[in-house]
């Protein structure tokens, strides 16, 4: 069986296989989907009668843009404090 | 009378023949095990039984009620799953450990007094510990001892709050316990640890991920849903808890994000999903408490699938390193698949398990005026889609092409993750079943439109986020490294600290030594030079002198007594 997915994979590799997203281009399509939500998802705040507790979520797209600056924010933080805490992979190994 | 067999015995005795038994037919035997036990709760009625009393105590083997066994069939569930998952494995120890450890996590789950919880609870500890020995490594080893001290010390507070709660109540019954009395700190204390609170947290991501690949699977599933269940029965209501939990769902995603090793990523998500569970128990409304143990069993499920899909990569490709793998959705699809729907119901995106359970949690935490931490929640729910509904699948089946063209998953993984998919997704959809068996009756409908779309926009708009930090580069890379955690603290300042201590010890020792000397020689010179060949008092004197001397003191004594 080893042997079949080697040849499998010998195969794929001479033909040059491509996978869908191998072409940028539809990675760009994903990336353009996304934002087309998004943008859907926003201004659906303006198609339905919200209920909830605080008078903060009421706010216009409150959700979309918590969700889209908290995120923000935790990578950028995140980034930062690998100057601190990122060591070599074999730190602790002596 | 079969019904009043504790329900963790099954697995404890159950896994006495395992070494014993040959090839296939240990495989089957032991998936038997855990349908055997479901089978059993269901015969079961609420109640206890098994009760003796020693040394004055009332101790209970078994009882039944619904949040015990709520944890119980999830417990079973997970078993199953993971000896399906780790049917292919050959390791007899591991085997029969883990399913003493699953059988005391069950045992413990139904213990009606808190010396029964005691016993299981340290027997999963010890069971836990050679399942991260699974491993094999050294790493793995040296992880495991570490773990091990820790559980230790969560065992003696356990030990040493049941004593005084004893004394002050004269009861070891396990029920709500609260803060009232010394013997309770120490109990939460001993919890907290188990529940990887924070600065008690770093066993978990230490140890967890250093266990082979099965282990992994089954150490994710019980020890620190045992914590919850163990919160959820004593501190219901307990308001520190909300911020305990609260800190607990924010600081480890920040780790998820720069954290290379894929199933570390999974601990320290796993961390964070712990903390949604413990501020619902904080909150303690019938509302937070559902949400609380409904979140434990979806999240057994999505975590079990994230942890077996982790493990299948590092099974065929040897490697879990975000920085070494990518493009594997190319071999590996269904894994893949299987993957994306754990990831999207540990971020509760609607129709998938973590969304009918978590957004209980919220609204509790919203209804009851904690806006701070319902903020806090928010965030970190968007946080968690980031690092593992998104980071997870990505860098290991899509990313940058690592070239690696594994083999997809073994059958029996990928039946084990598929049944764990469609359980996750079996929750999302068609939640009533889950609601029915919940500790308090249910009046919550989460499919409304308030919270689809707007938890729709939370989570989409945070994986817009990540779409702009990739394409602009601003995403931190995965890089080789060991990204500092608290366990800085005794991996590598204690051992510095005791070293210092010995080295700065000796020179101490040294140093008084040296004046101890130093005072002893001046001494004997001093006492030389009164003593010594020219002192003062070893001068030969003329013996005229000596007379003369006796005849004064003579002279002196006549005197004295007239």
């Amino acid at each position: 069986m080893d042997d079949k997915h080697g040849d499998k994979i010998a195969e794929e590799q001479e033909s040059g296989k491509q996978y869908w997203l191998d072409d940028m281009r539809n990675v760009h399509k994903i990336f353009w989907a996304l934002i087309f939500v998004c943008t859907a998802l926003f201004l659906a705040d303006a198609l339905y009668e919200k209920h909830v507790v605080y008078e903060f979520e009421n706010w216009f797209g409150f959700f979309g843009l918590f969700g889209f600056f908290g995120s923000f924010a935790l990578v950028l933080i995140a980034r930062e404090l690998r100057k601190f805490l990122m060591r070599k992979e074999d730190y602790y190994d002596h | 009378m079969t019904t009043e067999f504790a329900p963790g015995l099954l697995l404890i005795i159950g896994a006495i023949p395992v070494p014993f038994i040959r090839g296939k037919a240990r495989s089957i035997y032991m998936l038997a095990l855990p349908i055997l036990g479901i089978l059993q709760l269901t015969t079961l009625d609420p109640g206890a039984f098994g009760i003796v009393s020693t040394l004055g105590f009332e101790q209970i083997h078994a009882r039944i009620d619904k949040l015990s066994l709520l944890f119980g069939y999830i417990f079973y569930i997970a078993a199953f799953l993971g000896i399906l998952f780790a049917w292919h494995n050959n390791d007899r120890l591991e085997q029969a450990t883990s399913l003493v450890y699953i059988g005391a996590a069950i045992g413990a789950v139904f213990a009606g007094d808190l010396i029964t919880l005691f016993f299981y609870w340290e027997l999963a500890a010890i069971a836990a510990i050679f399942l991260i020995w699974s491993g094999r490594t050294k790493r793995a080893y040296r992880a495991g001892f570490r773990c091990l001290i820790i559980y230790m010390l969560s065992g003696v507070l356990l030990l040493t709050g049941i004593g005084i709660k004893a004394i002050e109540t004269g009861s070891v019954a396990f029920e709500h316990i609260g803060l009232d009395s010394p013997g309770g700190i120490f109990i939460l204390l001993a919890f907290g640890i188990k529940c990887a609170f924070p600065l008690l947290h770093n066993w978990l991501q230490d140890a967890y991920p250093e266990a082979s690949v099965t282990g992994t699977v089954f150490l994710s599933a019980f020890t620190t849903k045992l914590a919850v269940y163990a919160l959820a029965r004593g501190y219901a209501g307990t308001e520190i808890l909300i911020w305990i939990g609260v800190a607990m769902t924010a600081f480890p995603i920040f780790y998820a994000v720069i954290e290379n090793d894929l199933r570390r990523v999974l601990a320290y998500s796993l961390n964070n999903q712990l903390g949604f569970m413990v501020a619902g128990i904080g909150i303690g409304t019938t509302l937070a408490i559902n949400g609380a143990v409904s979140h434990a069993f979806a999240h057994i499920i999505y975590k079990s699938l994230l942890f077996m899909s982790m493990g299948a990569v590092l099974y065929r490709t040897g490697t879990i390193k975000g920085s070494e793998l990518g493009g594997l959705y190319k071999t590996m699809p269904w894994t893949a698949g299987f993957c994306i729907i754990g990831g999207a119901s540990i971020s509760a995106f609607p129709l998938f398990s973590g969304f009918v359970t978590k957004s209980m949690i919220l609204t509790a935490a919203a209804e009851s005026g904690y806006i701070i931490p319902f903020l806090v929640l928010l965030f970190a729910s968007a946080g968690v889609f980031h690092h593992s509904g998104i980071k997870i699948p990505f860098f290991a089946f899509f990313a940058h092409d690592s070239g690696k063209r594994p083999r997809e998953a073994p059958a029996n993984m990928l039946l084990a993750m598929g049944l764990a998919a469609f359980l996750c997704i079996g929750i999302g959809v068609y939640p009533d079943p889950l609601y029915a068996i919940l500790p308090f009756p249910v009046d919550y409908t989460p499919y409304t439109p308030t919270h689809v779309v707007t938890t729709l926009q939370l989570l989409l708009f945070s994986g817009l986020a990540f779409a702009t930090l990739q394409r602009s580069g601003l995403y931190p890379p995965e890089l080789r490294s060991t990204v500092l955690d608290f366990d800085f603290s005794y991996r590598w300042i204690a051992p510095r600290l005791v070293g210092w201590i010995m080295n700065g010890g000796g020179l101490v020792w040294t140093q008084l030594t040296n004046i101890f000397l130093q005072m002893v020689r001046s001494l004997t010179t001093l006492v030389f030079s009164y003593f010594g060949p020219s002192g003062l008092l070893s001068r030969t004197w003329p013996t005229g002198s000596m007379v003369l001397w006796a005849a004064v003191l003579l002279g002196l004594t006549l005197v004295l007594y007239y």
